[in-house]
């Protein structure tokens, strides 16, 4: 084992004994264009306590910032908030090396980790309202089903005033320097915002209550440390107003027009639809699959509230790119949108009827019958294209003015 | 009634409160959901819910 990482002190008791993975690009389909960190936190009271742990390739690092502190087999108890593999890759072999007296997880935590690792019988199930003491401090948990897992849950401990959040309000963003404001501010909105859209956007309606029980619960916070990402230490409430905003999926002045292309020609549909949109002064970016990543459509979408998607007509189907995001996105549940479908064909022309149904069963209401172009769109095709677009927008601005 | 548990998630449908969220009317019991009916916190279907023991 490499002694090199260090553990970073982040309060009085507490240590980030996590992994930065510099390398990640691909998180199970989730572009990571910075990487990301695993975070697991050390916490020095009576009973040493050791909350989450890491991706399994990065046990050595974890183990290596632990024994800058003190040595893993010292540590008594292991909280595991969360089953995902990036936080409980290496429990297995963390509850070998270490031999904690007790591992504490939510009752869907003690199921899920069972089916994951066979561990099952060695996890303390804990509910929310529970509270375990470690000797001179008090550490309580609140489970936040779904969120975004039915394992997940929190962890608070108390003298400290550290709120232990583990995807929630995280991010993916490797740094060198742990806290929220020593990073830049701007990066930093830009990957809560698309972690937000990735992983939490389908709960939105659970994040609005989590935020209102968090506010009456009134608990003072002085540190949200999550798995991923950099610690909030001075922009919590700033970052909390934004959840609170994204879960609302008020109806704002933006659209995107996503769509793929064979022979150029959808692509030309693409910007005279784009051309409507600006006609209405709604705000709009064009987002072609070839070189859009699906994860950053999520992002896009999250700040839309109008969805114009356009594909050819391949084989009787849409084009497969299309599919992948939309069936991505589907599964996001956005909600509160607009939209409308476009597309050109040679022959059978399916591509706009596919994209209408993959629209209303994902309950974005469709605006007008889509636009079709045969082979190459004429003067007329685009002038619908365009009409659709401001339609749109029209549409938008009226459900805005509502 | 009979309240139902959902296999995946542990949310429970209490037929006394129904799903009004989705359009289910409080006194719904469980079997009379509609097929396509699925869990308002994770998405499983009806087949994922065993009765609460």
């Amino acid at each position: 084992m490499n002694n090199i990482g260090k553990a970073i002190k982040i309060s009085d008791k507490v240590y980030w004994v996590g992994a930065v993975d510099w390398t990640v690009r691909d998180f199970h389909g989730y572009q990571t264009s910075r990487g990301t960190t695993y975070n697991a936190y050390l916490i020095m009271a009576d009973k040493i306590t050791l909350v989450d742990t890491v991706k399994a390739p990065f046990k050595d690092e974890l183990l290596s910032r632990i024994s800058s502190v003190v040595n893993p087999s010292e540590i008594d108890y292991i909280i595991s908030n969360h089953s995902e593999m990036d936080h409980s890759g290496c429990l297995p072999e963390m509850i070998e090396i270490i031999k904690p007296e007790k591992v504490f997880a939510s009752a869907m935590g003690q199921k899920a980790l069972e089916s994951h690792f066979r561990i099952g019988s060695k996890i303390t199930p804990v509910k929310t309202g529970d509270s375990v003491s470690l000797g001179n401090m008090n550490i309580s948990f609140i489970e936040t089903k779904m969120l975004h897992w039915p394992d997940s849950m929190v962890s608070y401990l108390k003298e400290e005033q550290i709120l232990f959040s583990q995807d929630g309000f995280g991010m993916h963003l490797a740094v060198d320097r742990i806290f929220d404001d020593e990073n830049s501010w701007d990066i930093i909105e830009e990957e809560t915002e698309k972690y937000f859209a990735n992983i939490l956007m389908p709960y939105s309606n659970l994040i609005l209550k989590l935020l209102a029980s968090l506010k009456e619960m009134n608990l003072p916070i002085k540190l949200v440390a999550p798995d991923h990402g950099p610690i909030w230490r001075s922009n919590f409430g700033k970052i909390a107003g934004l959840y609170g905003k994204w879960s609302e999926h008020r109806p704002v002045p933006r659209a995107i027009v996503v769509y793929d292309t064979m022979w150029n020609s959808t692509a030309l549909m693409a910007k005279a639809v784009g051309e409507g949109l600006r006609e209405t002064g709604i705000e709009f970016k064009i987002l072609p699959m070839g070189q859009s990543h699906r994860s950053d459509v999520a992002t896009e979408v999250l700040r839309s509230s109008a969805m114009i998607v356009g594909s050819p007509t391949l084989n009787n189907n849409i084009f497969p790119t299309m599919a992948d995001v939309l069936t991505y996105i589907k599964g996001l549940r956005p909600a509160n949108m607009i939209g409308a479908s476009f597309g050109s064909y040679g022959w059978s022309g399916e591509s706009v009827g596919l994209l209408n149904d993959f629209l209303k069963s994902m309950e974005i209401e469709v605006v007008g019958e889509g636009v079709k172009a045969k082979y190459v769109p004429t003067e007329a095709d685009l002038k619908a294209c365009f009409e659709q677009g401001k339609l749109v927008g029209e549409k938008l601005k009226a459900k805005i003015g509502k | 009634m009979d309240k139902y548990v959902c296999d995946a998630c542990g949310w429970v449908y209490d037929p006394a409160k129904g799903d009004p969220d989705h359009g289910v009317a409080p006194g719904t019991a469980f079997v009379d959901l509609p097929d396509d009916w699925t869990c308002p916190e994770c998405g499983v279907g009806k087949d994922s819910f065993s009765k609460q023991e």
